[in-house]
């Protein structure tokens, strides 16, 4: 029985049906994300689990209890809001200390546990201090340790760093991971960044349109996308035509009924004349680590990335030859949801 | 350096504000120094104002005189009923208010807003209308078999009317500052083990007090100097400071004796509103920046 678990889950608000009959189970200790578009019903999933949002359908168990339409207070889960929703009023050791005073925990047990989890969100030295005098990312630090602080089974964290700038973003990222890691908590994310869901999920959930789509774990997610939108919306994908050869290898082929899909990072450029396809760079893009180029060829065109490795990148208008390993192609299936 | 800031320095910002100071010096300095002069003037019935001729005999006698302690006493404690029961049905009216969907809000604030289109002296007629001695609420006193109750000119009229009228002066404020909070503080008090009530008392309110407070000062002075609603819906009997002043000035045609009550009136409600914005805004200045 895992730790977490929807089942069937639906909300519908009038005729629109915000999420569909979703199945879900996370183990105990697991990081999970929900990745999806705005509007595939990530965030009302979420709120569900908090309790914030009634359940039309379904149920939601948390280690092995039925939580469906226990009130929010009842169900004792860390809640950190995309607002921070931090209470303006109070410093930021009463915002923490908060949920242990609802609980009344003794004052010793209490000044003892705030003192812990600032020091593990390293704002031990801000306690005295009010929300309006920190920064973003300290506000997003007061708001998982006031989370945290009551120990709750399960932590929710929605869209936690899309109000960051992306520098911070970034470090939180790691910090967010290091923090979950050290507490060992399960914990829940609901972002519509691939690569903050890629980074540091043990598995990410994709959502579409109310339904999940695919669950894989990060790498798996990035290499085996199930369909077109799930390849495009995780990392960049060119989506090539193909077939199925005599012996059953998928091959690309004009005029092919399979969609396949062939990551720019695995495309190599050689010498024009050589490789599989033939092409001329259009434009260039300079990431820093990477070269971002766009090549026009028979099939349209297509996104190489090169890594800058130090030597001079190509030029626009160059012609190159394209090749890759076949292996890497992916067959993507049809959308079954609209996106 | 902009040139708003360059208004500020300059003499360009005089120049600027002149139109609205000279109006704020015209209509308000120099009425309230004319009053002032006159409250030391010298009256005798048979003579008239004297205004050669300076005294503090008119508030030796206010000081003096029981009388007017009663009037002031009981100007001070209609205006304080009032004022918290504005807070009573003013701050959850505007939090339920703010909480409302579409269409019905908008709906809902105008219509707390329509009264203040009307004059008040219409609307006190109304309620005289209703409370009076035959009125609608005695007339079905009656109907159920009661006895007809006096509630025309007494404190209870005066009351209710007050804060008929001053509503929207305490709604509006606290309206405001409801608009400033973040929903999400308190679905986080909620999932963090607080009950709605908690919510409400450790959340919300303390975030609204601002609003709060300037609706009580809002409405306790604009009720301790009210005049046309204690004048017909309290009668000869329930006299209040203003309605004190128009009889000094009107009926005694003492002039004098007037100012001195209406200055004294100036002072106290300062004093009284100062000292209490200072209680509570001590208390939220350092949370609430």
């Amino acid at each position: 029985m895992a730790f977490v678990q929807l089942e069937g889950l639906g909300k519908c608000y009038g005729a629109i049906d915000a999420v569909v009959a979703t199945n879900l189970s996370v183990e105990k200790g697991e990081f999970v994300s929900l990745l999806g578009p705005s509007g595939c019903g990530k965030t009302t999933t979420l709120q569900m689990i908090a309790g914030f949002v009634e359940v039309t359908s379904g149920r939601i168990l948390l280690d092995g209890r039925d939580i469906t339409h226990a009130k929010p207070a009842s169900r004792g889960l860390g809640v950190v809001f995309q607002s921070y929703a931090l209470f303006p009023h109070m410093t930021v050791s009463d915002n923490v200390a908060f949920g242990l005073r609802m609980r009344k925990v003794p004052n010793g047990e209490l000044q003892q546990r705030v003192d812990r989890v600032l020091k593990l969100v390293r704002l031990d030295k801000h306690a005295e201090r009010y929300p309006r005098e920190l920064s973003g990312g300290q506000r997003q630090r007061v708001a998982l340790a006031r989370a945290l602080v009551i120990e709750p089974p399960v932590l929710l964290l929605d869209e936690p760093l899309s109000n960051l700038d992306a520098n911070l973003r970034e470090e939180m990222q790691f910090e967010i991971r290091r923090i979950q890691r050290e507490v060992g908590i399960t914990t829940l994310m609901v972002t519509h960044d691939q690569s903050e869901a890629l980074s540091i999920s043990d598995r990410v959930v994709v959502m579409q349109a109310g339904r999940i789509t695919q669950i894989d774990a990060p790498y798996t997610l990035y290499e085996h996308p199930r369909t077109e939108f799930i390849s495009g919306f995780v990392g960049k994908a060119n989506l090539l035509p193909g077939a199925r050869d005599s012996v059953g290898v998928v091959q690309v082929s004009t005029g092919g009924d399979l969609t396949l899909s062939l990551r720019p990072e695995k495309i190599d450029l050689r010498e024009t004349g050589q490789g599989r396809l033939q092409g001329q760079i259009v434009s260039r893009f300079f990431l820093g680590s990477q070269w971002l180029y766009g090549v026009s060829t028979a099939l349209g065109e297509l996104c190489v990335v090169r890594r800058n490795d130090g030597s001079a990148p190509m030029n626009e208008g160059t012609a190159v030859g394209l090749d890759w390993d076949a292996t890497l192609l992916r067959v993507l299936s049809v959308d079954e949801v609209p996106a | 350096m902009s040139t708003l800031a360059a208004a500020r320095q300059g003499r360009q910002g005089y120049l600027l504000s002149a139109p609205a100071l000279t109006l704020y010096v015209c209509l308000l300095v120099i009425p309230l120094l004319l009053t002032l002069v006159l409250s030391f003037n010298v009256f005798d019935y048979s003579s008239g104002i004297n205004g050669d001729a300076y005294t503090v005999d008119h508030y030796s006698s206010l000081l003096g005189d029981p009388y007017f302690y009663e009037i002031f006493l009981r100007t001070f404690w209609i205006s304080a009923l009032t004022t918290l029961l504005c807070v009573v049905i003013g701050v959850p009216e505007a939090y339920i208010l703010s909480r409302m969907g579409a269409p019905w809000r908008s709906i809902f604030l105008i219509l707390i807003l329509t009264p203040l289109l009307i004059s008040v002296v219409v609307r006190a007629f109304g309620w005289s209308l209703l409370l009076g001695a035959d009125g609608l609420v005695n007339q079905t006193l009656q109907a159920f078999g009661g006895s007809p109750m006096k509630l025309l000119y007494t404190p209870f009229a005066v009351v209710i009317a007050l804060v008929h009228v001053m509503l929207p002066f305490m709604i509006i404020p606290v309206w405001t500052s409801l608009q400033k909070l973040d929903p999400a503080a308190e679905q986080a008090a909620l999932s963090l083990g607080a009950s709605h009530l908690t919510v409400m008392r450790k959340v919300v309110l303390p975030q609204i007090m601002p609003g709060v407070l300037s609706g009580t000062l809002i409405v306790f002075g604009l009720a301790a100097s009210s005049f046309a609603i204690p004048g017909l819906l309290g009668g000869r009997r329930i006299k209040m400071v203003a309605t004190l002043i128009y009889d000094q000035y009107l009926s005694e045609l003492n002039w004098p004796m007037g100012a001195a009550i209406a200055v004294a009136l100036l002072l106290l409600n300062l004093l009284i509103m100062l000292s209490w914005n200072r209680m509570i805004e001590g208390r939220y200045k350092k949370s609430l920046g």
